[in-house]
């Protein structure tokens, strides 16, 4: 399942869905992204810019080498742009496997690959206007490490 | 040819994109780049340091070296932030 949506979602009915009808699965592994404001660094929302037609397309790609990769019996992202303010969640990767290691994984390795592969571009918005967040080096260096 | 521009790319060239016709040595993404750039200053300032950027034709992210013809949509990506 691939979701590219600009509406909120409930991370534990998303979860529920997930998991159903695979008695096969030993374990399931869910990261929940969210919008932080910080005292440091107050921001009122996050704006986010997406291709959708790309960003399905390469999610669709970046899930195919996971689920190969780690043995996933299924895996999930859903992803959302548009204007999130603080606390909202932002996107969820879910994966489920026949064990742990290949769960958490395969959830790692996603985040990793969405962190710099899927088009999708965050804006902070602050009392002081918006800002473009910057790539950091340590998202590429986090995706190198699982090689080709 | 139908190019996009995205997120502060977008911002600083002040639209989503362009209609253009590169002439026929034009064959690659990356010989595109270049004419787009010799054609227009602000996307040339813009991408100073290209090898940031991705590129993607009809939807797809392709190597800088990929072949091109007038009917694709190539888009100019700048470094991805989502997760």
């Amino acid at each position: 399942m691939i979701i590219i949506s600009n509406a909120p979602f409930d991370p534990g009915a998303l979860l529920t869905a997930f998991q159903a009808n695979h008695p096969e699965a030993g374990a399931a592994v869910t990261f929940t992204g969210m919008v932080r404001s910080t005292l440091d660094r107050p921001i009122t929302a996050l704006i986010l810019e997406c291709y959708p037609e790309l960003a399905q397309n390469e999610i669709a790609t970046i899930r195919a080498a996971a689920i190969a990769r780690f043995n996933l019996i299924d895996a999930a992202i859903l992803h959302r742009y548009g204007r999130l303010v603080p606390g909202e969640p932002i996107m969820q990767v879910m994966t489920l496997a026949s064990h742990r290691q290949a769960a958490f994984d395969g959830a790692q390795y996603l985040m990793d690959y969405l962190k710099t592969d899927a088009p999708f571009w965050k804006q902070e918005e602050t009392a002081a206007g918006t800002e473009w967040v910057e790539a950091k080096a340590a998202d590429d260096t986090a995706r190198d490490r699982w090689g080709q | 040819m139908k190019i996009l521009y995205f997120a502060w790319l977008r911002e600083r060239l002040n639209r989503a994109g362009d209609d253009v016709s590169p002439p026929a040595e034009v064959k690659t993404l990356a010989d595109l780049i270049t004419w787009l750039r010799a054609n227009d200053e602000a996307l040339d300032l813009a991408m100073a340091n290209p090898k940031q950027f991705k590129l993607s034709k009809n939807a797809r992210i392709v190597p800088w070296e990929t072949p091109i013809a007038d009917a694709d949509t190539v888009a100019i990506l700048p470094p991805m932030t989502g997760g």
